[in-house]
């Protein structure tokens, strides 16, 4: 860390940016609709599984056709929007260089995302899935994904070629690994053959076993990359930014970026375990994911440490809260998933609930979390405004959305464990134990817990969205020097250190 | 360090080629062989492709997302084999594209569910689920008892799926909607159905309307029943 990064003032001031920051507030707004109806669904899906008559007996109330919905508003409206938001909201202060391309390609590629995510949803409730887990979106949708995507990694890259620092900070490495990964991921995993080019109907090139390990590469390093990595950018950036301290170890995040990148495109197999997959594949997805498990604290460490000197913060800025508590899920769920990817452990909790459970205490606690630590931070910023209308309500947001994560994982947790030993229990002659409808009845009780913990959290998201609405029609402070701040401080050399 | 992480850092397409290895050598290593290794996929005899309103069942088991609550891959653990049958083999879903292993069992495996039930009893439990299982959290799958099958797609899907490598014959195809009709009526001849779709089990529609549950039964009934296991032993399924 140069001195010169602690102390700004003395720094030569230079030339402000003219940063854009238009794609960055329509990304924040896009996050937080989205965010609000991945909840929503999520806690009538909740519902449904409780009570099975709110399918409502129609096609597209279905369980199986609004799971979908649920997960792609989640993943890829909600945390795609606060990552495309919040990358090009680092890459340009970290760079200190406007976005490239204009603002046509950024909007091209703001609006193409929307679009996509709205055809991908009414897609699923019409009846059109290819229905392999977070990949649903038939063919057509896939090539016009792949155009927008295009476009963001050109943005993203041009801005990062023209930057006017010499170093390029960490976060970007991450943000770049995500969406060059997942550019990887998206195309080879959805290879298929239309039935004709007029239908929205098309066969996976890949059968069988084959198929199955193309596809846990592609579920697993969707949630390594896209809710890992480009959440990780977020953490790299914003908690230095909020605790107003330097990274902890420059050193920890280059091993962190380089052993998590090699590490996690290993660990797919383990959600084949005890399956027709060739054992020396599952051995191998076992044993990386093991490993998988160093790289993660090495980053979760890096970002807790950064708070030394600062933990103070906690008690009076409760958006800081939320990014801090996020990282401590990030390592709560990275311990987890290696030891579920053991195969003994992987024998009784996979099928069960306890997977669910687990995706959430990641989804929930780490990603979107992270995310509203993030956009807490950024939103003042971004309309010019003095602060947040209340921090008091981002103190209720915190206290009943962390309850709601609470309530959810134990219920998982409970559910999960509850069921794998139900199917695998024998009675003292011999025979199993359970009918397999025995299983799903006991599991009645935590899934009303369940749909609690999620009301809770949407309940949480509500009050933010509130927050976040008065703050833009506070008054503004619209003063060149605020909305160009990063003149003051260049934010590359600031949290990046050499 | 034959390369420094601080040229790395300071040239962003060095960084991309870099972060583009290393992101590969893990996926390289663990697919490719899955290809190349012949023993992968087991030699067992009796797999054939779906009939053609097997196949239009199992389009509808894909597109309503049935994958979500029910696994079709038993895991070869005792407690499974004894709950659901011999353990799954890759051999057995080497013709779906796509493979519907799942990950969640919210209701029960599925992969030798054919042949269990009586196809009355998936007609009436798919109409209503609850009324045979009480407890039963599946939905309602009424609405495919009143809508048509798509039998004027159907070859065209079989010739598509012949184009990822699913081994159907012109003669087959040229039959699809003949066999697709033969096996939803009850009362029609399977004669030439069984010709060339062995072991396919007719569903009972009512001889008029070919439905998308006609073709989802058929599917469902077909599922786990193609191998003969007692023509195979533990040192031929060795992978």
């Amino acid at each position: 860390m140069s001195d010169a990064a602690l102390h700004p003032g003395a720094m030569a001031v230079r030339a402000p940016v003219d940063y854009n920051m238009a794609v960055v507030r329509k990304f924040t707004i896009a996050a937080m609709f989205w965010g609000v109806v991945a909840f929503l669904v999520g806690v009538y899906l909740a519902a449904e599984l409780s009570w099975p008559a709110l399918n409502l007996g129609y096609s597209f109330t279905n369980f199986g056709r609004l799971r979908p919905v649920h997960t792609s508003a989640a993943i890829f409206a909600f945390g795609g929007s606060a990552l495309f938001g919040t990358s090009f909201y680092v890459v340009q202060r970290t760079c200190r260089a406007r976005l490239w391309g204009g603002e046509a390609l950024a909007d091209f590629v703001f609006w193409g995302y929307q679009f996509f995510i709205v055809m991908a949803a009414l897609s699923y409730v019409m009846g059109f899935s290819q229905s392999q887990e977070y990949a649903e979106p038939e063919w057509h949708l896939d090539v016009f994904l792949t155009l927008v995507w295009v476009a963001y990694a050109a943005i993203f890259l041009g801005t990062l070629l023209k930057r006017e620092e010499s170093h390029i900070y960490v976060a970007n490495w991450f943000y770049l690994a995500f969406i060059l990964t997942i550019a990887v991921l998206h195309i080879v995993n959805n290879m298929a053959v239309p039935v004709s080019i007029y239908m929205a109907k098309s066969y996976s090139v890949y059968s069988g076993v084959q198929n199955a390990l193309i596809q846990w590469w592609y579920g697993h390093n969707a949630v390594g990359f896209f809710l890992t990595a480009g959440f990780l950018g977020m953490m790299y950036y914003f908690i230095p930014k909020q605790a107003n301290r330097p990274v902890y170890s420059y050193r920890l995040s280059v091993v962190h970026f380089w052993a998590l990148s090699f590490t996690y495109i290993w660990a797919g197999p383990h959600h084949l375990h005890y399956t027709s997959l060739p054992d020396w594949t599952q051995t191998l997805g076992m044993v990386f994911s093991v490993i998988l498990w160093m790289p993660s604290w090495g980053g979760m460490i890096n970002g807790l440490m950064t708070l030394s000197g600062a933990w103070d913060k906690l008690r009076t800025d409760p958006a800081l809260r939320f990014s801090v508590t996020a990282v401590g899920f990030y390592g709560m769920s990275t311990f987890e998933g290696p030891m579920m990817s053991i195969r003994d452990v992987n024998a009784l909790s996979h099928y069960t609930d306890w997977t669910i459970g687990h995706v959430h205490s990641g989804a929930l606690g780490w990603v979107a979390f992270i995310s509203f630590g993030a956009i807490y931070y950024m939103v003042p910023l971004l309309w010019n405004r003095s602060g947040l209308y209340s921090t008091k309500l981002v103190a209720w947001h915190y206290w009943i959305a962390t309850l709601g994560i609470v309530f959810y994982i134990t219920a998982m947790w409970v559910a999960g464990i509850m069921q794998g030993l139900m199917w695998r229990a024998y009675d003292q002659f011999g025979f199993l134990q359970y009918s397999f409808v025995e299983s799903v009845s006991a599991m009645h009780p935590y899934y009303v817990i369940r749909m609690l913990g999620g009301v809770m959290f949407l309940t949480g998201a509500l009050i933010m969205v509130f927050n976040l609405v008065m703050t833009v029609r506070s008054p503004s402070t619209d003063t060149k020097a605020a909305r160009d701040d990063g003149a003051a401080l260049p934010a590359g050399l600031a949290v990046a250190g050499e | 360090m034959f390369i420094r992480q601080e040229w790395i850092e300071r040239n962003a397409i060095l960084l991309l080629v870099m972060t583009l290895i290393t992101i590969s050598v893990g996926g390289i290593v663990e697919i490719v062989p899955l290809f190349t290794i012949e023993t992968t996929v087991e030699h067992v005899k009796g797999v054939r492709p779906y009939s053609p309103l097997e196949e239009l069942g199992r389009d509808i088991y894909v597109r309503e997302g049935c994958y979500l609550c029910h696994s079709q891959q038993i895991r070869a653990l005792k407690d499974e084999v004894e709950r659901y049958g011999h353990y799954s083999l890759a051999a057995e879903s080497m013709y779906d594209h796509p493979f519907q292993w799942g990950s969640k069992r919210t209701g029960p495996d599925l992969a030798r569910v054919g042949g269990k039930y009586s196809n009355d009893w998936q007609y009436a439990h798919l109409i209503n689920p609850r009324a045979l299982v009480p407890e039963s959290l599946m939905p309602t799958y009424a609405f495919l008892a009143e809508t048509p099958a798509d039998l004027d797609t159907v070859a065209m899907r079989m010739r598509d799926l012949r184009r990822v490598g699913v081994p159907y014959t012109d003669e087959q195809i040229a039959n699809a909607r003949a066999d697709a009709e033969a096996q939803a009526n009850p009362q029609a001849d399977p004669a030439e159905l069984a010709k060339r779709y062995p072991k396919a089990v007719q569903a009972s529609g009512d001889g008029r309307v070919v439905t998308e549950l006609d073709a989802l039964v058929a599917y469902l009934q077909v599922l786990g029943t193609m191998v003969d296991f007692a023509d195979t032993s533990t040192e031929k399924l060795q992978q």
